[in-house]
């Protein structure tokens, strides 16, 4: 290949003695390579995926970058600890299959990280590049090499030797798909049951498509954890189709992991909640993703409201404003602290902002006001103020007496956070929650009843896509030593 | 896949359709629900559970043509499958949780109206099987629309069937039938349960909470995913937001926000529908 010889003449040579000094001043002297995007004027009326991605010019000259440290703080940061410096070397030298299985040996679910990891906190965040100019783009990178894994097939899946054992996996989200599959390498057999008529969780109902496309990326990976060998079971809900105690005492698994996520929305509690058109941003982006409300050829309806006012700065907040956004809705965000402290990625607020969704901040809603017909007009809020630092270090806001005001609307998303599903905790005999229905565990996701583990949202309520996954793999490891005996 | 092993029409509108899902079948219990999606870009349509054979693997579901929605099942025929069956979903009904001894006797009278008449049929089963006393009132529109008369009647001690034109049983609404029962015969009851239309529970709560008998509705209100994730089915109950689909589909018909769960239900509905003052329309959920 032509290109590549010219990115092995910007890595410095092997022998240098000075060979880190070196390093850093050749990689700060190449820039990050920017990722190209859909233009967003185009990209706000369609449902097409916003990040292009790399090709493999860009791809390995971005990998030449990489300092590969001896103490990598990136593999450290990373909740499944990929080996990152040597996949990007891999990567580097063209060899796109040598970095596919360094990957493969720590996540089942590559293209998806790749996609919606918050790497800026994470592996970038801590990657020694970015202390003086960028990080390496490491998250481009791991999604590089799993598209064009997938486009290539090179590293397939390979089932294990089978050991006999059966475990039940509740959830077929980020945890549940992450443990099932390091189960099903070890020789178990795994049967997952989910409750939607999809498989994925939150990567099918929750993430739209545009960040994440159902078809191309989140299928083709979900198959390959099924060409491990793990069997997935649709449209059972634990808790009332079966239960954990039915699993484990009639159908002879012998331990259960719980991967039921967090699912259930929260609202505010303020007058008119209740009126047509306004919705938990679950109900709204479920209709859309989970549903393809979006696609007239689908039958599921969904609300396009003149003026969407989505309220929160989350993630889900975020997703719901833009897709609002592409069904033709003027959307807004309101968010009751400043730009500073939203707790959605900065890549998703950059994106948002990008594609025409206007943020109100220091503005929270006191109340949903509707027209005699019972749908939602206008929306009244009050503006705040930053006030002195709470428990989690985030200076509180305070709302301004007397300075209500109202914004017309006629559709209100809802997107608060939203806490555990309690249906499985309910009906398992044995199993400690916490105050807000979170299921307790430990380190290694064991439960307080034998044989039962858990991790992801379940436990720790809303978090990220990776932190399940890792807690998914952490209690393989321990469902492994449990039936093991050790 | 979930095959229909078989189809009857018990109206010009309502079709009866035991379908295979063996663990909705083990699983169910009187006053619980399901979901049934036809194929890949079908919505994922609520149905009441009309009765469940765990030893066949079948469950029995009553559906009325109301929507594009339900038209689509309507058309399923015999041999064929359904892409999803999935339930039970919502809470067993309260009395499942009773023990026999306060059971035996007791006093129960069911108001069913239109296509909600199926999913009193399990619970007036089971009630006999217990050895209480089940009275039910069957209302519908006509004496053609009328169902599940026959089954009904197996299991429950009197069957008073009304019809809004009169052309069978009491000329008049259930609401009617119910005061009838009450003041009228001198009967006692220490449970009403209704099922049915919308309009129809309001107010036979009202006529209840006036003839001071308790009274169960089964609320059928829009769903997505039936299980607590979406909250589409939020009804103010005793002032209080809850989720249909989780916590009930049975609430106290007492404390029902039934204005606000009519204009939610009819959400989606086009305005031409909103106006038509057609009482099976509100039934979106074809209970």
């Amino acid at each position: 290949m032509v290109t590549r010889t010219v990115w092995i003449a910007w890595r410095p040579g092997i022998q240098d003695n000075n060979k880190t000094e070196i390093q850093t001043d050749m990689a700060e002297r190449i820039p990050r390579v920017p990722v190209r995007e859909q233009d967003p004027k185009e990209r706000a009326s369609n449902f097409d995926e916003v990040c292009y991605g790399y090709d493999i010019q860009e791809a390995m000259k971005e990998a030449s970058r990489c300092l590969h440290c001896r103490n990598p703080r990136c593999v450290a940061a990373c909740p499944v600890s990929i080996r990152i410096p040597d996949f990007i070397s891999k990567i580097a030298d063209g060899d796109f299959a040598g970095a596919a299985g360094v990957i493969a040996e720590d996540s089942s679910l590559p293209a998806i990280c790749g996609r919606v990891c918050p790497q800026e906190s994470q592996c970038e965040g801590s990657c020694i590049l970015g202390v003086k100019g960028e990080p390496v783009a490491i998250g481009q990178l791991e999604r590089f090499v799993a598209d064009w894994n997938r486009e290539n097939k090179a590293v397939r899946p390979v089932p294990a030797q089978p050991n006999g054992y059966r475990v039940a996996v509740i959830g077929s989200g980020p945890a549940g798909l992450a443990c099932a599959s390091d189960l099903a390498r070890m020789g178990y057999s795994v049967t997952i049951f989910e409750a939607l008529h999809r498989p994925g969780g939150v990567l099918e109902y929750g993430i739209p498509e545009f960040r994440l496309p159902k078809e191309k990326v989140v299928k083709p990976e979900i198959d390959d954890v099924r060409a491990l060998g793990v069997e997935i079971v649709t449209d059972v809900v634990a808790g009332r189709t079966i239960t954990v105690d039915s699993l484990l005492d009639k159908e002879g698994y012998s331990a259960v992991f719980i991967g039921s996520g967090a699912g259930l929305p929260r609202f505010m509690g303020i007058p008119g909640e209740n009126l047509n058109g306004v919705y938990s941003a679950n109900e709204f982006l479920t209709r859309n993703n989970l549903m393809k409300a979006y696609r007239d050829d689908y039958l599921t309806p969904v609300l396009k409201g003149r003026r969407v006012v989505v309220v929160g700065g989350g993630n889900v907040a975020m997703d719901a404003a833009r897709t609002a956004l592409r069904l033709g809705s003027e959307t807004s965000i309101v968010y009751r602290r400043t730009e500073k402290e939203l707790p959605a990625r900065r890549e998703e607020v950059h994106h948002a902002m990008e594609e025409g969704i206007e943020f109100r901040m220091l503005t929270n809603p006191v109340e949903i006001i509707g027209d005699e017909k019972g749908w939602v007009r206008a929306i009244k809020c009050i503006r705040m103020e930053l006030g002195e630092p709470d428990e989690s270090g985030r200076r509180s806001p305070v709302p301004v007496q007397g300075s209500e005001f109202e914004m017309e609307t006629d559709e209100v998303i809802m997107a608060l956070g939203t806490s555990p599903n309690p249906l499985i905790a309910r009906t398992t005999s044995g199993l400690e929650t916490t105050r807000r229905g979170c299921i307790v565990a430990d380190e290694d996701g064991a439960t307080s009843r034998p044989g039962v583990f858990a991790g992801g949202d379940a436990v720790t309520g809303a978090a990220t896509v990776i932190l399940a996954m890792g807690a998914g793999r952490k209690a393989a490891a321990a469902i492994d030593r449990y039936i093991r005996g050790e | 896949m979930f095959r229909i092993v078989k189809k009857e029409k018990l109206n010009p509108v309502v079709y009866r359709m035991e379908v295979e899902a063996p663990r909705v079948a083990e699983s169910a219990l009187p006053g619980q629900f399901l979901i049934v999606r036809t194929e890949e870009k079908g919505e994922r349509v609520p149905l009441t559970i009309s009765d469940y054979d765990p030893e066949k693997g079948t469950v029995t579901i009553v559906i009325q043509e109301i929507g594009a929605s339900t038209e689509d099942i309507c058309a399923f025929e015999e041999g064929q499958a359904f892409a999803d069956v999935v339930g039970p979903l919502g809470m067993p009904s309260d009395f499942t949780e009773m023990s026999d001894e306060a059971l035996k006797g007791r006093r129960y009278v069911f108001i069913a109206g239109g296509v909600g008449t199926a999913p009193v049929y399990p619970q007036v089963k089971w009630l006999h099987s217990k050895g209480a006393a089940v009275d039910v009132i069957v209302g519908a529109k006509t004496a053609g629309l009328l169902i599940y008369k026959d089954e009904m009647s197996r299991y429950c001690d009197n069957l008073y069937i009304c019809t809004d034109d009169g052309s069978e049983g009491f000329h008049g609404m259930v609401t009617g039938m119910l005061e009838e029962l009450v003041q009228g015969m001198g009967k006692k009851y220490d449970q009403a349960v209704a099922i049915g239309p919308m309009i129809m529970m309001k107010f036979a709560s009202l006529t209840a909470k006036k003839l001071g008998l308790p009274i169960i509705v089964s609320l059928n209100t829009l769903m997505v995913d039936g299980t607590g994730m979406c909250g589409a089915c939020r009804v103010t109950v005793g002032g209080k937001t809850r989720f249909a689909c989780v916590e009930g589909p049975e609430f106290d018909g007492y404390e029902v926000d039934f204005d606000e769960a009519m204009r939610r239900q009819a959400m989606y509905r086009p305005e031409e529908k909103e106006a038509e003052p057609h009482v099976c329309r509100i039934d979106i959920r074809s209970v």
